[in-house]
């Protein structure tokens, strides 16, 4: 297992000396998005309206994080489910997105996004939230407050453990 | 009749939820370890340490196992000669789940409306409770924090009545496939097996309940759990799905009567973040 440590945003270098089974350490800036806020992602995009962060040089955390007790940088954090993502993905890869962290297999359509978009899909360990959180080095709230934990996050991280699952 | 006031019960819940919030069941500990012992994948292996590291750092820094701190299931057995003095059980349970949630900052994971999935409850209200009346002076609570991602997986089918226990096991590793990496494996499966319905679903999740070390009284459905523990773990899933010879921990079946046209079959998958106490009053 190669252990590779990777500043995001990933450049599309970055991205095609990949292989899958990689052990990735990620520093740089996360955005969460799970069910909720990427359907009102996708329903701008449909819109055609401005999304809350550019696409391209984002990546996506598929994530519900537990709210941050005082005196802490962050609560829990982790990976939810990324098939239920699945509907949205080929839209958001079309539109920019590169780089998407989750937890579980993807669909054969999303595979085929990654593959022909030279995306990557990183899948970080389910249940884990007590290490991942160790990695984190500022925690915010970026937008649709009302969503609460399915609200989009800002987060940055240092060496972030997650492992190449396809691209 | 033993009076039990609503205060003691809402202090133990309360308590019991801050507890398996953060760290590790000493038994789920084990079998980790021993999976990691087994292991021969780096992969696995390094899937599986840092499933160790974090239980030892959730209980040392309090922070939770898990960001899903999962919706709260309480099994009550509630004794034939007690009362319960100052507010319905499962009012005393749900006022617990709230405090409990706001001074861990657990996550609201509850929407009211599964329609309009809003709003949030926001304090993870209301908990699942299933009552069941037994013989004595005791109330015996066991209580769960069910994360979503590996509930998502469950399944039950309606099996023929003469379906064979290959058969058993192959809708049960059909189903552990289909799940993957998405259940977090390693994973506990609580099977119901007969009964109706209602039945069968309810005792696959009362199963995840049995400690993990345990092996069934009935010889034949010890021999079923044993084997179907080592047709899923064939599966190759793996760890977190990333491949390897650890997909479940351990299987717990319980079984009931049922009627001769039917053999309901439920499956309850229980990821390795499997937080649950029982509490005695
Ligand atoms: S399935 Fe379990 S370990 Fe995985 S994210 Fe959900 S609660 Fe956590």
């Amino acid at each position: 297992m190669r252990i590779i440590e990777l500043t995001l945003p990933l450049t599309p270098a970055d991205i095609s000396g990949l292989q899958t089974g990689d052990k990735a350490l990620l520093s740089g800036i996360l955005y969460t998005a799970r069910d909720q806020a990427q359907q009102r992602l996708c329903q701008l995009l449909d819109k055609n309206a401005e999304l809350p962060f550019s696409l391209a040089s984002a990546t996506l955390f598929y994530c519900g994080p537990s709210p941050v007790p005082p005196g802490r940088i962050c609560g829990a954090i982790g990976p939810t489910t990324a098939s239920r993502m699945d509907k949205y993905t080929p839209q958001l890869i079309e539109n920019g997105l590169r780089v998407m962290i989750g937890k579980g297999e993807r669909s054969p359509q999303v595979q085929e996004f990654l593959r022909q978009y030279q995306a990557v899909y990183l899948t970080a360990i389910g249940g884990a939230s007590a290490i991942l959180a160790q990695s984190v080095t500022a925690f915010d709230l970026w937008c649709w407050q009302e969503l609460g934990p399915e609200a989009i996050y800002r987060i940055a991280v240092k060496d972030f453990p997650c492992y190449v699952n396809c691209l | 009749m033993r009076i039990i006031p609503a205060a003691e019960i809402h202090t133990a819940v309360t308590e019991a939820i801050g507890n398996i919030a953060y760290g590790i069941d000493p038994l789920l500990k084990s079998a980790l370890e021993r999976a990691l012992a087994a292991e021969t994948s780096a992969t696995a292996r390094d899937v599986l340490s840092t499933l160790l590291e974090n239980a030892a750092v959730s209980g040392r820094a309090r922070i939770p196992y898990c960001q899903d701190t999962g919706t709260v299931v309480v099994f009550a057995g509630i004794g034939n000669e007690v009362l319960i003095s100052g507010a319905l059980l499962d009012e005393i349970i749900n006022s617990a789940v709230s405090d409990a949630w706001k001074v861990n900052y657990l996550r609201p994971s509850i929407v009211c409306c599964p329609l309009s999935r809003t709003p949030n409850s926001g304090d993870n209200t209301p908990a699942v409770i299933h009552h069941r009346i037994t013989a004595g002076d005791k109330l015996h609570l066991s209580i769960a924090l069910k994360g979503g991602g590996a509930e998502n997986m469950s399944a039950i089918k309606m099996l023929s009545p003469t379906a064979s226990e290959d058969e058993i096991i192959g809708y049960v590793t059909e189903i552990v496939t289909k799940a993957g990496g998405k259940a977090c494996p390693p994973v506990i499966l609580g099977i119901g097996i007969g009964g109706n319905f209602e039945t069968a679903a309810m005792n696959a999740k009362h199963a995840l309940f049995v400690p993990l070390d345990s092996r069934h009284p009935d010889d034949r459905i010890a021999r079923l759990e044993q084997r179907i523990l080592q047709a899923v773990n064939a599966t190759g899933i793996g760890p977190q799905g990333m491949g390897g010879k650890t997909t479940a921990l351990a299987v717990h079946v319980i079984t009931a009567p049922c009627h001769i046209a039917s053999l309901p079959v439920a499956i309850n998958l229980q990821c390795h973040a499997h937080r649950h106490c029982e509490i005695i009053l």
